[in-house]
């Protein structure tokens, strides 16, 4: 199928940056989306063109590298996907496409569709863990029993990738589902009980100083995001907070 | 020089224990004016970032993409084995390394092999009291699977991302240590060269992936992470990014580069679809518990399958090849994944595959969901002759199991596996080979670690299924944070280390010149260009099966395609900005070298054994006709390659390989 894309170009975090039409051709229905763009960066090098910059790596779905604000809409049209996952037999011939960078105040763009995501991180380092040593001299794994709904909803919560799409498709860039998906994991599990206060506590005054934005209930960032992460995860995490600050 | 792998002495079960009650130690106060620099943050760099930093050494972690915690050892699906002995079926440690040397095909070191057994069951607990959240059973304990070439249960998985849990419990590890300042992290950096100062290693050259700024860094050790070179075949399950530039570069420095040929072509990936590709995806070995490989047994049903006329469920039993039941009637499906990979091969290339490219095999789930359904029927008293029950029932626990696999598989295939069988076919997956390492994993460099996949120490010819993410944690958590200790027991006298010296100017001006040399050689052909070319050798000629014309062939054509990317290789841009071209030119133009010495490996090692299987090394009769033949009388050695200029002058050192209790066998899967 032949498109044209509108696609996102800056050159760098103080462009201004604007929107560019592209013509790409012959394009296969069974390619990936990120595979449909490296087609259209061959014929631009071969041009002496700069390549469209955007980021990717695993190009499975797991390694949340991958991002790309697609006609609207977080990883795409496809829903559960990430946007290496998503595939071109979701576009028809002769489609117009538009392609921009996942945009929020703590996601700065760095080039054309590449964004700083390190916000993620420092909220992970506020709390993101369980304070226990790497010595190997634990008690014994089966010493610590997990109701298995428990464990399956960790589990769950733990698969977010940290992609981001949560806080592009809110209208507040609100990281909650994020933040409530980690904040969830530990407090399901007998192990992250004890720092249980703390972890909330800074994360979410990690995260306001980032300058996301707050939850105002719209689920956009559930229906978005590729791993399925539920809302259930922010109300969880509102919990454990409304306890923490009680606490002191 | 002569190779020193420093296994310590004594019975092989204590040699661990007592390497440990004899080294050097440093103590707390010292390790504060010690820093340490790792580069990488999988499993390996992340666990011994954390491990280090946690210890009290200064760390410095590097990695290439955005955030440690998009390492690729997060795409490793199905497990991670253990010797826990949970399910009370006979595992234990000495049966963990057995089948650890046995599944190498008795090219492994059986000292460190059976350290990695003995820490394996310390994994599972450190990860569990980090909130690792394994899969459970209904009584709360840790519920296991069992994976190919084994007959126990050991495998512990937490659905089908285990080395996403895994690998964001070390990235929490580290994330704990940067909050406390004791890791400096660098994303988005990507090593290019190692400084080497009075022959041991102290430091390391970066590139800034955002600004291109080149940086020097200093300490007094530096550990390599920074996994397997699989990407040289253009096509394989590793993520884009994934490339051998940091080890190629201590190989340049003087790090002997192990068994280059020694590469793991995984049975279960999806199959190349067209020239579009871009990469390939793995469909976890953890299918083969539940999943039956097969092609139809007539020629006329795969001519209708490929036309369009025939479906693979209208395909009666009688008229199915369930090959790997047929051959090896002991492990079935659950072979090993070089002897699953070549069989499949073997069915194409008569010209049973059953896709129009004539490259996949079936693996069916039709008898799995059958099983489970009724399992389920019974438990929940239903009728268990309800065939439209019971088929739902059963997908319900294969969706459980494998719901991730499964939804990736349709995304990509545009077929439902709940429904009809799915298409698979081999493709590159790990490398055994890696940077040589001795017993303390350092490379022949004084100082220079390599940990992970990036060496080439536990798994011999083939690497068992979920043994991987098992050797990145051990190395990381349990096993570098002794070893460094006693080489750096004579540093803490050293102090910092300037970047100011002659060392790290010319490490840079190396890498300035590399940089300026690809950027102004505007030639015609993109670097995409140049990799395909290269990939499409190393799998034509130095693939799942290999013989002396086509090895020398693929030496003769990489060297040319070599002299062609320096003559035509075009990267646009300039240094000083994002430049995806620029990082990727450097990735290829080493593993354009690097390709080389590989398929000179292969043709060195005249013996087929794990993953390297050489056409004129056939059993040629009995039992075992047509399966790989050993040769232990003249190669049970490690290939260590010292580097010399060009590829083809790197000289061979060989290691040989002492096997005192294990005996040497035939691989039998029968």
């Amino acid at each position: 199928m032949n498109l044209t894309l509108k696609i996102w170009r800056q050159k760098n975090a103080s462009d201004k940056g604007k929107m560019v039409d592209y013509k790409v051709n012959d394009i296969s229905p069974d390619m990936s989306f990120l595979e449909m763009l490296d087609v259209l960066n061959e014929q631009l090098v071969y041009k002496g063109e700069s390549p469209v910059a955007f980021d990717h790596d695993c190009r499975e779905g797991i390694c949340g590298m991958c991002s790309l604000y697609i006609n609207g809409e977080a990883h795409g049209p496809d829903r559960g996907v990430t946007t290496c996952q998503l595939h071109m037999r979701m576009f028809k011939d002769g489609d117009t496409i538009t392609i921009e960078p996942f945009r929020a105040t703590a996601f700065p763009v760095i080039k054309d569709l590449v964004v700083d995501r390190t916000a993620f991180d420092r909220i992970q380092h506020a709390g993101g863990f369980v304070s226990v040593n790497t010595s190997g001299n634990t008690i014994d794994a089966n010493a610590i029993p997990v109701n298995k709904h428990d464990a399956d909803d960790a589990f769950s919560a733990a698969t977010c990738i940290g992609c981001g799409a949560c806080v592009a498709s809110c209208k507040n860039s609100s990281a909650m589902l994020f933040v409530g998906a980690k904040v969830s994991q530990y407090a399901l599990l007998p192990q992250g009980k004890i720092e249980a206060t703390d972890r909330v506590l800074n994360m979410v005054k990690q995260m306001d100083e980032e300058g996301f934005g707050n939850c105002t209930n719209t689920g956009a960032c559930e229906v978005e995001c590729p791993k399925g992460i539920s809302l259930e995860n922010i109300a969880r995490m509102n919990r454990e907070y409304l306890a923490a600050s009680l606490k002191g | 020089m002569a190779l020193d792998s420093k296994i310590p002495d004594g019975p092989i079960a204590d040699k661990w224990t007592n390497y440990k009650n004899n080294i050097d130690l440093v103590n707390p106060a010292n390790k504060r004016n010690i820093d340490v620099i790792v580069v990488g943050t999988g499993l390996a760099g992340g666990s011994a970032s954390a491990t280090l930093a946690e210890l009290g050494y200064n760390v410095k972690a590097f990695c290439f993409q955005d955030s440690p915690r998009r390492a690729h050892s997060i795409a490793a699906q199905g497990g991670i084995n253990a010797a826990k002995n949970y399910q009370g079926d006979g595992d234990s440690t000495y049966r963990l390394f057995y089948d650890t040397v046995k599944g190498g095909d008795y090219r492994s070191r059986e000292a460190n092999v059976y350290r990695l057994a003995e820490v394996s069951a310390n994994i599972i607990d450190q990860c569990v009291a980090q909130g690792v959240p394994f899969a459970r059973e209904y009584g709360g304990l840790l519920d296991n699977r069992s994976f190919g070439g084994v007959l126990v249960s050991r495998t512990f998985y937490a659905a089908g991302q285990t080395g996403q849990q895994l690998l964001l419990g070390a990235y929490s590890a580290m994330n704990r240590q940067i909050g406390r300042g004791k890791i400096k992290m660098y994303n988005r950096h990507e090593m290019l060269d190692v400084v080497i100062v009075d022959g041991k290693a102290r430091g390391i050259i970066t590139r800034n992936l955002i600004t291109g700024e080149i940086e020097r860094h200093s300490a007094h050790a530096v550990v390599l992470g920074t996994g397997g070179y699989g990407n040289v075949f253009f096509l394989s399950t590793n993520a884009m990014g994934s490339n051998v530039t940091a080890a190629w570069k201590a190989h340049k420095r003087g790090s002997y580069f192990a068994n280059p040929c020694y590469t793991q072509i995984h049975p279960t990936c999806i199959p190349v679809s067209g020239d579009h590709q871009s990469k390939l995806t793995l469909m976890s070995e953890s299918l083969r518990n539940d999943g039956r490989i097969w092609v139809p047994k007539n020629i006329e049903d795969v001519k209708a399958i490929r036309e369009g006329r025939l479906k693979p469920t209208e395909i009666a039993e009688e008229n199915r090849d369930y090959y790997l039941e047929r051959r090896y009637p002991a492990f079935g499906n659950l072979v090993p994944r070089d002897v699953a990979s070549r069989a499949a091969k073997e069915r194409c290339d008569a010209g049973y595959g059953v896709n129009a490219t004539g490259e996949a095999v079936y693996l069916d789930f039709a008898s799995a969901i059958e099983r489970y359904g009724k399992e389920q029927a019974t438990v929940r008293h239903l009728d268990v002759n309800d065939k439209a029950l019971v088929k739902k029932l059963g997908q319900e626990v294969v969706k459980n199991k494998y719901g991730n696999l499964f939804q990736m598989y349709e995304k990509i295939v545009d077929q439902d596996p709940y429904n009809t069988p799915m298409m698979i076919y081999p493709a590159v997956h790990y490398t055994m080979g890696g940077l040589w390492v001795d017993y303390n994993l350092m490379t022949t460099v004084p100082g220079l670690y390599a940990i992970g996949e990036a060496n080439f120490s536990d798994h011999g010819a083939n690497r068992l299924g979920a043994s991987a993410l098992m050797q990145g944690l051990a190395d990381g958590y349990f096993v570098l944070p002794y070893t460094i200790g006693d080489y750096l027991s004579d540093d803490i006298r050293t102090g910092p280390i300037s970047t100011d010296s002659k060392e790290f100017e010319e490490a840079e001006k190396n890498v300035r010149d590399l940089l300026n040399r690809l950027l102004n050689n505007k030639g015609k052909h993109s670097v995409d260009y140049f990799h395909k070319k290269l990939g499409k050798i190393m799998w034509n000629k130095v693939g799942m099966a290999r013989n002396v014309k086509g090895l020398t062939e693929a030496i003769q054509e990489i060297r040319e395609l070599r002299a062609e990317f320096w003559k035509d290789v075009m990267v646009p841009g300039t240094n000083e900005e994002f430049n995806e071209e620029l990082a990727k030119a450097t990735r290829v133009a080493d593993y354009l070298e690097l390709g080389e010495l590989f398929a000179k490996d292969a043709l060195h090692r005249e013996e087929s054994c794990g993953g390297h299987f050489r056409e004129d090394a056939v059993e040629e009769s009995g039992e075992q006709k047509g399966e790989a033949k050993r040769d232990d009388e003249n190669f049970a050695y490690v290939a260590a390659w010292e580097y010399k200029g060009e590829p083809s002058d790197a000289v061979l050192h060989k290691e040989q390989l002492e096997f005192k209790d294990i005996e040497l066998k035939q691989r039998s899967y029968k």
